[in-house]
């Protein structure tokens, strides 16, 4: 839906009185993506509802595109760009593959999304990344965008909507940033880190209105991508 | 081919109505070596001999895939089929990223064609020497086309292109209609025997898995080139096949042998 806004005075009218509507390029589709890394595998997380405003136009979006068998991306924000994004990303994935003969590595394809976003720097894509995926040795990665491409490669990210409400959670259960009783970080294993992850979801769902439908779960390791659909309340 | 007075120029005509550079250019394709395509139902096998140039250069490479369901192999000029096949590759990527759909053959056949054209017809031009076979999938199922220098482009359920290729496309005229309901595997033993009728037979050479590579494409698979280590099974089974068919052969003449002992009633000759 086209957004042209509340009226706003006709820029150069003069004495300031009349009223006219402004295109609005951008929209927030809400969601949220997380994803953890550990030393062999990479979960990547995505809601699949769509908002506008208070409105859902549709409660089975999908966020999470598979650059190959090793790197999935996940966007949240606006789902023209995201769309627009993940095609753009597919077709350079493409002409990498047929100007070099090989898969795109993961730190590959976190540099380019960062070059890529960069280019729109003065009309960004209102899009809030994730890149997850195995490094060359096999060990798991993400790396977290904001809209331009400044990115920052770590254990644990979240983007989107619900970050505020589950990114400390994170920090604390798998971080471990601070701890106070001397213990050592805890080494989760698949299955734990996939059931924080709806952990997580759920809590986020609770509270923050356009998280919520279905959390699509990608785990990612040397066998493959798998994927988990987990139901989230529909409120 | 004869020098006259024509041939200069791309943009002279003969006076029998020729464009003399065009058919030059496909003396170029002529003079590389062969590649064979069949077609069946459901895949279409390319197969390829690769040259080298000394015992020191690795075998020059025939077998380009373009996207997921398409490929091409090459004769002639391999700059002038890198630049087509650089072209292809950009054309499949830009039609999915408009229509989110595999390009269909016949269009990107109409394409390159078109492509290639464009320098048989420009003084400042000359025309691309390279020949390909363009091998794909798509909604309508498997295609096997081939591309000219003259911007002419075919399809084939079958075809051989460059040197020695007349002697494949004879064993093909034979034996094409068998292929159409063949499996994948037998599919590709046929293609590398219609290419072994093209192997110099003066020289002492022969299919090796240094030499040979193949590829395929169709229902359920995408384009895949099959080469090195890979293609010694093929090259063994066809031996194989072939030992098992002097064998049979061997048999019938035996056969024919013991019937021609028994006593026929024409009277014996003095």
């Amino acid at each position: 839906m086209m957004d042209f806004g509340t009226p706003v005075l006709e820029p150069g009218s003069a004495n300031g009185t009349k009223q006219v509507p402004q295109f609005n390029p951008y929209q927030d589709n809400g969601g949220t993506v997380a994803s953890i890394a550990g030393d062999d595998y990479v979960i990547v997380a995505a809601d699949t509802r769509f908002t506008l405003g208070y409105s859902i136009p549709t409660r089975k979006i999908s966020r999470v595109l598979k650059i190959n068998d090793k790197v999935m991306l996940g966007t949240a924000g606006m789902q023209a760009d995201t769309c627009a994004l993940h095609k753009v990303i597919s077709t350079r994935m493409r002409m990498y593959e047929h100007d070099n003969n090989k898969r795109m590595t993961f730190n590959a394809v976190s540099q380019m999304l960062s070059t890529v976003l960069y280019y729109k720097r003065f009309f960004p894509y209102y899009t809030f990344n994730i890149v997850a995926g195995l490094d060359d040795k096999g060990e798991g990665w993400v790396c977290g965008y904001d809209a331009i491409g400044s990115f920052e490669q770590r254990k644990i990210v979240c983007n989107g909507a619900g970050t505020k409400l589950m990114q400390p959670v994170f920090d604390n259960q798998v971080d471990w940033a601070q701890s106070w009783d001397g213990a050592g970080k805890p080494n989760l294993s698949l299955e734990q880190a996939t059931d924080l992850m709806k952990d997580a979801f759920t809590s986020a769902a609770e509270r923050e209105i356009t998280v919520g439908d279905t959390l699509q779960i990608y785990k990612i390791t040397k066998d493959g991508i798998q994927l988990e659909e987990f139901e989230l309340k529909k409120d | 081919m004869f020098r006259n007075q024509y041939d200069t120029d791309i943009t002279t005509w003969s006076p029998q109505g020729r464009l003399h550079q065009v058919e030059y250019a496909m003396e170029a394709v002529k003079q590389g070596s062969a590649v064979v395509g069949v077609r069946s139902d459901t895949h279409v096998v390319l197969a390829t001999l690769k040259r080298s140039t000394s015992e020191l250069a690795s075998t020059q490479k025939k077998l380009f895939s373009i996207d997921d369901h398409l490929g091409i192999a090459i004769a002639g000029l391999t700059a002038d089929a890198r630049v087509l096949g650089r072209h292809m590759r950009t054309e499949c990527m830009n039609y999915k990223y408009i229509y989110e759909t595999a390009m269909p053959v016949g269009r990107l056949a109409l394409n390159v064609a078109d492509k290639c054209q464009v320098s048989t017809q420009r003084a400042s031009k000359r025309p691309f020497g390279v020949g390909l076979l363009i091998a794909g999938y798509d909604e309508l199922g498997p295609h096997l086309y081939q591309s000219c220098p003259s911007g002419n482009y075919y399809e084939f359920y079958s075809m051989a292109i460059g040197a020695r290729s007349q002697s494949a496309k004879t064993y093909l005229e034979r034996h094409f209609e068998e292929f159409a309901s063949l499996e994948l595997q037998d599919l590709i033993l046929q293609a590398i025997r219609a290419l072994r009728e093209t192997v110099s037979s003066s020289k002492d050479a022969e299919l090796t898995s240094k030499n040979c590579a193949i590829a395929y494409v169709g229902k359920g698979d995408t384009f895949t080139i099959v080469e090195d280590e890979e293609i010694q099974p093929y090259l063994d089974t066809l031996e194989n096949s072939d030992g098992k068919q002097e064998e049979e052969e061997e048999e019938t003449e035996d056969a024919a042998e013991q019937t021609e002992d028994k006593p026929t009633d024409a009277p014996m000759e003095d």
